[in-house]
């Protein structure tokens, strides 16, 4: 132990620990640094909504475009309308979830867990590290800074792709829920006028339905990053999602 | 000019007997969503209120509103609200013509002044300074906006008054502009439809002129009574929406046994009116019960919102027909394939460089 620092380990530094005896190289033993990042109500949400996400996007997709008709008595099925009353309820965890997590973030969570809800547009050291990721993207720079929480570029598509769009979804969707409720529900008093803005019912439809393939990308994208950045970046990605705990390769200064 | 009669008077002197006059009272109850106990009210309001004076001018129309309107159900209706109105100028109905039907209106207009009703069927346009509309010589507007300037409220009658309709859709070469985007400074009830129901718009009248108020109105400055709920929620196809049971072509077994017409376009979901529970010609039939999709005519500018015979609107700008399903499936596949070729490349620097990091 007398190297605190993350990186490699030699035979030697194996001795005295539970891996004593073994060959330090065959194991690729190295020492890392851990960081808790996401706190565990960020964790639970983000499970939380990925599931609401996919039952949102499959049952809207479903009431933009019914499956085949059923043959027999009206009465003796509920198919549309059970395939309503889900994306219903997987709104209802999406909203309450992203009401709770702007509530964690506010007042409970560490600063990582505010990223996701603006951007630093004044702060010139933005703009280098979104440069600095997209270079990386495009295989022009082999390696990004290490950041704590997100990636200057991860946290740009985060913020536009998911939080804003994500408000739009709430914010179009309640609007629509209340063409059943009424105009003088709640729904529709809170909500309700943004449809003659959006271009009516229909205009709203549209849009809601264009504000799910902007998320279906964004989480293709996601998907695919995370995964990406888990295997080759200087840090851990996935885990940190399950378990809160961020881990660096290395401790080299950017 | 009769106007100092009542309603009663001219019905009575129409023959009409009080015992009809009590059943159009209590029939027009039912159509306005009002208890029985609001008959007597109506009655009375007949029987005492000099009629309103009610000025109906045309813009660019095609004259569906009035066609609809003199077709309201019942014979009564018809006959009882065209006298108790007292519809002092409306070119397409009255009998008089040229220098003596304008005369009518500026008699009106000084007479009644800040009393009377305006209707407007039809929207002025603004290009050229109005001149794709003459009236009476006149560019429409400049006759809309003197007649307003006196009027106690005005009623914008069908969609073009309302939204602008199909003069107004895309690209709006006139420049038609809906009536309460040129009359800012009084109240406009719109009671948008192509046409609107005839039922609609004689209770709309009625109701005005029994309560001496407008209707509640919307948000979209449309009677509540009336516009608060979509075709879809009272639509009597709705159980085989819910059910999952679509027409899937205009002559497959579905049309035939009336399964729901949303898969075909059906604008009910999305547009505020009362055909499905009105419906037309004395109750007779509406477009989903004749085996049609709603177009969805009373909703702000339909013309533009793509096909009748799709939900989805098209997305304009790709040249070929697509909408967001389409070109959200085609962005999704290069955006897979994109990730694809993002990873593969991925795998290969890092295959180059293997080793490069002391591990």
């Amino acid at each position: 132990m007398s190297t605190p620092q993350s990186g490699p380990l030699s035979d030697n530094d194996l001795k005295g620990t539970n891996l004593d005896g073994q060959a330090a190289h065959t194991l690729r033993a190295r020492r890392v640094t851990q960081i808790y990042v996401y706190e565990a109500p960020v964790r639970l949400w983000h499970w939380l909504t990925a599931a609401s996400i996919v039952v949102l996007a499959i049952t809207g997709y479903l009431i933009g475009s019914p499956p085949a008709t059923l043959s027999g008595e009206a009465s003796s099925h509920f198919q549309m309308g059970w395939i309503r009353a889900l994306h219903f309820m997987a709104a209802w965890v999406f909203t309450i979830g992203f009401g709770g997590r702007v509530i964690w973030g506010l007042f409970f969570g560490n600063a990582w867990s505010r990223e996701l809800f603006w951007i630093p547009f004044w702060k010139i050291e933005y703009w280098k590290d979104l440069l600095g990721e997209v270079l990386v993207y495009a295989f022009i720079r082999k390696h990004a800074k290490t950041t704590i929480g997100h990636n200057a570029l991860a946290r740009t598509a985060l913020f536009f792709c998911f939080t804003l769009t994500g408000l739009f979804m709430i914010v179009s969707g309640f609007a629509l829920y209340s063409d059943g409720t009424g105009m003088d529900s709640w729904e529709g008093r809170l909500f309700g006028w943004v449809m003659p803005w959006l271009g009516g019912s229909l205009g709203t439809h549209y849009l809601h339905h264009w504000g799910m393939w902007v998320i279906i990308l964004f989480v293709m994208i996601h998907i695919y990053t995370v995964t990406r950045e888990d295997i080759t970046s200087r840090q851990s990605l996935i885990s940190a999602m399950t378990n809160g705990y961020r881990i660096f390769r290395d401790d080299r200064p950017d | 000019m009769a106007v100092l009669e009542t309603f009663y008077d001219v019905m009575r002197r129409q023959g009409i007997t009080r015992r009809s006059f009590v059943k159009y009272c209590s029939l027009t109850a039912a159509a306005l969503g009002l208890g029985p106990e609001f008959v007597p009210q109506i009655a009375h309001a007949m029987e005492t209120k000099p009629r309103t004076p009610v000025l109906w001018l045309h813009g660019l129309e095609c004259t569906c509103c009035s066609e609809s309107f003199i077709r309201s159900a019942h014979p009564l209706v018809k006959d009882v609200i065209l006298s108790m109105i007292s519809l002092d100028y409306d070119d397409t109905l009255m009998a008089s013509a040229g220098h003596q039907a304008e005369a009518i209106l500026d008699e009106v207009m000084e007479k009644y002044h800040g009393n009377y009703i305006l209707a407007v069927e039809g929207n002025p346009p603004l290009n050229e300074d109005g001149m794709y509309c003459i009236i009476g010589g006149k560019p429409f507007v400049e006759q809309l906006k003197r007649v307003a300037s006196g009027a106690k409220a005005i009623i914008s009658w069908g969609s073009c008054a309302s939204y602008g309709c199909v003069q107004a859709a895309r690209p709006n070469p006139t420049q038609a502009t809906p009536v309460h985007k040129v009359i800012l400074d009084k109240p406009v009830i719109k009671v948008p439809g192509c046409p609107p129901i005839a039922e609609v718009m004689t209770g709309v009248i009625t109701y005005m002129q029994t309560f001496d108020r407008l209707p509640e109105l919307d948000r979209q400055g449309r009677p509540k009574m009336f516009y608060s709920q979509r075709i879809h929620d009272k639509c009597y196809r709705r159980p085989h929406f819910d059910a999952g049971q679509y027409v899937e072509s205009f002559d497959d077994e579905g049309a035939r046994k009336g399964y729901c017409l949303y898969k075909v376009g059906c604008k009910g979901p999305t547009t505020y009116n009362a055909c499905s529970t009105i419906r037309w010609n004395d109750g007779v039939s509406f477009p989903i019960q004749s085996g049609h999709g709603c177009i969805g005519c009373s909703e702000d500018g339909f013309w533009d919102k793509g096909s009748w015979y799709a939900r989805l609107q098209d997305v304009s700008g790709f040249g070929i027909e697509a909408n967001a399903d389409k070109v959200g499936m085609v962005a999704a596949g290069a955006v897979g394939a994109g990730l694809a070729a993002h990873a593969a490349l991925t795998a290969l620097s890092r295959a180059r460089h293997k080793g490069d990091d002391a591990q």
